[in-house]
């Protein structure tokens, strides 16, 4: 009924994306024009875009439309059904509010910098990115994911005059072609078996895999998704290319191109591969357990405030796999009904996270507007000057620290309850996974809590530290419009949780075969329970209204319980010296000290303390201080790995010589063995 | 509705009469072992009544947030002390929040402390937030998996509905893996409440204390909001391991007899837990900052241990 009304609108916003992409660039030599076309076809297109994917939810049936491209293997399939409609919806979200932000935000850009090639890149991103929630053809697939891969390599390197910048560039480019190139691999292998290149046809021939095929397909799309995703071990570009963008754009890159990877996994491990071995469930599970808080212990290290929330993306993103490994063992164990409950965690974290991560970023990136820095150690006070931002990044660190009664909360709540539901349901020793797994989503949600109290603490509360700080001011109108819009949407669905889940019924439908989102409602749509009876309840909505009654009591009994109360402004306890300076207040590094020294097993912490002094070694003239801490991964891992494949290469020139006739040696050696692999069957 | 609201509001006057009693008592009982007089029993209600006369001085560094923290405190504790049952199984609110909801909203009020002691900018205020967010932290996994045996016993987090499975099999403590992760929960309940070995309420000086530098800066009706929503915070704590755990005398429903000798139950078996806690505290000493994680990792073994047990027996 509804097929007409989502397609066009569809097309619209790929027109809308289209259009901006091609008017930015065409306008690139009058800035300030350039800036309205790229911000405001960038909002069309996510009206349009968000328009569809609503309709496209709602309805269970999926919309399929297709033309034919006359290569074989490739056409321009696009299928919108529930999964893709749910990412379409979090991008439209996301890019609305960006581009909202970006109006402001790229107005320094003027004089500057092309505001043309930013608006092209801006919109190609979101135009591959909507191309690869809906294509439903692998080639269709890979061209936008590539094409998405660049678009991100143009925005991260988009201040290339900065050294770091280049280096990150570099080592997100080397991922993201490393990810492709499984891919690439687990696309192959599937079209082996199925002979198309369909998405429908590989849930067809999934029947047909042999166990072997399915584990290396899986091995495949899960090194390829996990990269794309940042899941540790393959997180190190993460945290080295989302700060260095500018923040609009690291606020997408978190907020929704990591989510690529998770889009993914649901759609390829849900879908496309059969009923994966619960192994395959559990591995999800475990290795977003390890990214969650290994994640976490790092952004906690971290005083940057943009690397601080890179890594808290790798942790989130480990939260979403937890819920999406429950969900893949509970299916192959035969609970239907809890697979169900576990995505829906896992799908709902994926919405939350990229709202209040966005929303982070660009608070982050209000206050790297104002004061010039990133480094937390010279910020400090920016509440006073910048009031709005302040709310809305304390509303975000709320949220992302899972406290109710905001989103952040709904869904690591489900994801509790999805795990605690997992010991009933499987058997033997890896049902002790499941509690573990919780006390340690237990261990990330504090952890977490603690780095936004130093976030937000020392960036925004008590004095300033650096001269940056003091000269701070407001961001301007827009780019508050737009972390508003995103602050609302962390509220409503906190607060509105109920009335939102019913939409992932299509979803879970599609995938699992049951709708449960209405079994997850009870008494008339106030109470969120986990759809087993005596299971857990909570209501967010009532936690708000509770919290708000109780507060009427403490408001009487401050203000009005006695006449003689009275408000003065007083300086706070300096310990006897003349009056409290930056220097008395706690710095990021000391807050997270005690953390540091508890887990300085993983961190190795190396420090060095200089001192120059005169007469005793008590009153120093001058102090160095340094202190670092050993990243594990990049010297354990990468580094070797780096060396061994140098090592490799230099072997390899040995046919490498330079002489052409070695070369077609070479060609038809190839020629030779091709035609012999083509020919037989 | 009507009935809720009542409920609620009978529970509430309940909470706050007797959550500064409960500190009173253990003031009170810590001297008495310690031979020393101690302040009187009621003392702590003296004190909530005087600072609320009092004025209040917000330092000049602070924003919003200062202010705005005794009130979150308040009134998560407050709201948290509504999801648990005390003197009944059938807790007001708890079809609004189950132990879950209990843990965060505690967790809220935390995260708004932290940043309180923060605001004021002086360097007290940062090292109590620090070592807040830092114990809590450790703490929080073994409190899970400790509360997670439990919910896995009663398959539900919901706490009416633990407490009812509890109540119908009254002696279940006797079994190894409640004992264990009654263990792990009472090292939880010493590091939340902050107190010896892993935080000392008595003192001001500054090698000790977590939670006193983070209060360093309220005074007055602040800090007599912060006071209260912390002794609430220890009751709720405190009513929650009795309750889960020994679940004597909870009454199923709200008559008048029920509640009566629900109460009297309830109030004894607090007795008792206060007396341990007394013991805990005057027997030991504070342990070093950086032995504390040690303590917690003893708590999350027990908690993974009670865990194991659960199937084994």
């Amino acid at each position: 009924m509804n097929t007409l009304p989502v397609s066009m609108i569809f097309a619209l916003s790929l027109a809308a994306y289209s259009t901006g992409a091609l008017a930015s660039l065409a306008t690139w030599r009058k800035p300030a024009l350039c800036r309205y076309i790229c911000c405001g076809s960038g909002l069309a297109g996510a009206v349009f875009g968000g328009f569809a994917a609503v309709l496209g939810v709602l309805q269970g049936t999926p919309v399929r439309w297709m033309i034919s491209s006359g290569i074989p293997l490739f056409a321009y399939s696009f299928d919108y059904d529930a999964l893709a409609g749910f990412f379409n919806l979090t991008l439209a979200i996301l890019a609305g509010g960006v581009s909202v932000y970006s109006f402001g935000y790229l107005k320094e850009f003027e004089g500057k910098r092309s505001i043309g090639f930013f608006g092209f890149l801006f919109h190609l991103l979101l135009l591959s990115l909507t191309i690869v929630f809906t294509a439903a053809n692998a080639f269709l697939f890979l061209i936008g994911w590539e094409v998405m891969a660049l678009a991100a390599y143009g925005l991260v390197t988009f201040y290339h005059e900065d050294r770091e910048t280049r280096r990150a560039g570099l080592l997100y480019i080397v991922m993201a072609h490393i990810d492709a190139g499984c891919l690439l691999l687990g696309f192959a292998l599937l079209m082996q078996v199925s002979g198309s290149a369909d998405f429908a046809s590989f849930r067809t021939a999934a029947a047909h895999l042999s166990t072997a095929q399915q584990a290396a397909a899986f091995v495949l799309f899960f090194l390829g998704f996990g990269i794309k995703a940042g899941v540790i071990p393959f997180h190190i570009w993460l945290p080295a290319a989302h700060p260095v963008a500018p923040s609009n754009i690291s606020a997408l890159l978190s907020g929704i191109v990591l989510k690529a990877g998770i889009y993914g996994m649901a759609r390829i491990f849900l879908d496309g591969l059969g009923v994966l071995p619960s192994w395959a469930g559990l591995l999800v599970l475990i290795v977003g357990v390890g990214s969650a808080v290994l994640g976490v212990l790092y952004a906690l290290m971290e005083h940057d405030l943009k690397r601080l929330l890179a890594y808290h993306s790798i942790e989130n993103i480990g939260i979403i796999l937890i819920g999406l490994g429950a969900a893949l063992v509970f299916r192959v164990a035969g609970h239907p009904q809890l697979a169900a409950v576990a995505l829906i965690a896992a799908m709902f974290h994926t919405l939350n996270h990229a709202i209040f991560k966005c929303l982070l970023f660009l608070g982050a990136g209000s206050v790297l507007h104002s004061t010039g820095t990133r480094n937390m150690e010279e910020l400090g006070g920016l509440i006073r000057p910048m009031p709005v931002t302040a709310f809305c990044f304390l509303i975000g660190a709320v949220a992302i620290s899972g406290l109710p009664p905001l989103n952040g909360f709904v869904s690591e709540w489900l994801t509790y309850q999805s795990l605690l539901a997992g010991f009933g349901a499987t058997g033997g020793l890896t049902r002790i996974l499941f509690p573990l797994a919780g006390s340690m989503l237990a261990l990330t949600g504090a952890l977490a809590a603690a780095c936004f109290v130093k976030a937000f603490g020392i960036t925004f509360l008590a004095l300033p530290r650096g001269a940056e700080s003091r000269l701070a001011h407001e961001a301007p109108r827009s780019m508050l419009v737009g972390m508003g819009c995103l602050t609302v949407a962390c509220l409503a669905l906190g607060l509105g949780v109920t009335w939102f889940l019913p939409t992932f019924d299509a979803m879970t439908e599609q995938l699992l075969g049951r709708r449960v989102g209405s079994n997850l409602i009870s008494s008339h749509g106030w109470v969120l329970s986990e759809g087993i009876r005596h299971g857990g309840t909570v209501s967010t909505v009532a936690i708000g209204i509770g919290l708000l009654i109780l507060l009427i009591p403490a408001v009487v009994l401050v203000s009005t319980g006695t006449r003689r109360f009275a408000r003065r402004r007083g300086p706070a306890w300096d310990c006897g010296l003349a009056g409290l300076s930056e220097e008395n207040e706690y710095t990021a590094t000391a807050f997270s000290k005690a953390l540091r020294m508890i887990f300085s097993v993983l961190y190795q912490p190396r420090r060095e303390i200089q001192a120059v002094f005169d007469v005793s070694p008590y009153f120093p003239k001058a102090i160095r201080f340094e202190s670092e801490i050993e990243p594990t991964f990049e010297k354990r891992l990468y580094v070797p790995l780096k060396d061994v494949l140098l090592r490799f290469a230099i072997r390899m020139r040995a046919i490498q010589a330079g002489s052409i006739h070695a070369y077609l040696a070479y060609i038809f050696v190839t020629l030779v063995l091709l035609l012999l692999f083509g020919v037989r069957p | 509705m009507t009935g809720l609201l009542a409920k609620a509001g009978l529970q509430l006057v309940l909470l706050l009469l007797v959550a500064p009693l409960l500190s009173g008592i253990i003031k009170t009982l810590k001297a008495r072992l310690q031979t020393r007089r101690g302040p009187h029993i009621l003392q702590s209600y003296r004190d909530i009544f005087k600072l609320f006369g009092k004025g209040t001085v917000i330092p000049e560094t602070a924003s919003w947030i200062f202010s705005a923290t005794p009130y979150i405190v308040f009134v998560t504790a407050a709201l948290v002390g509504l999801m648990i049952p005390m003197t009944t199984t059938d807790a007001p609110l708890s079809l609004f929040g189950g132990v879950l909801a209990v843990v965060y909203l505690l967790a809220l009020g935390r995260f708004f402390l932290a940043l309180g002691g923060l605001d004021a900018g002086s360097s007290f205020g940062g090292l109590g937030s620090s070592r807040e967010m830092t114990i809590s932290a450790i703490a929080e996994p073994a409190m899970m998996l400790a509360i997670f045996t439990v919910a896995l016993a009663a398959s539900s987090t919901n706490l009416s509905e633990m407490a009812k499975v509890a109540v119908s099999q009254s002696w279940k403590f006797l079994a190894p893996s409640q004992m264990l992760a009654f263990a792990a929960l009472f090292i939880v309940l010493i590091a939340e409440t902050g107190r010896i070995p892993v935080d000392n309420p008595a003192t001001h000086l500054e090698l000790t204390m977590i939670h006193e530098a983070m209060i360093l800066e309220y005074s007055g009706p602040y800090l007599a909001l912060l006071e209260w929503g912390a002794s609430i915070k220890q009751l709720v704590l405190m009513t929650l391991v009795v309750n889960t755990f020994f679940p004597f005398g909870l009454s199923s429903d709200w008559t008048l007899r029920g509640l009566g000798l629900g109460l009297i139950f309830y109030l004894t078996k607090m007795l008792l837990l206060a007396c341990l806690i007394v013991l805990v505290e005057t027997t030991n000493a504070k342990l070093r900052l950086f032995r504390v994680p040690e303590l917690l990792m003893v708590s999350f073994i027990f908690g993974a241990l009670a865990l194991i047990s659960t199937f084994l027996f």
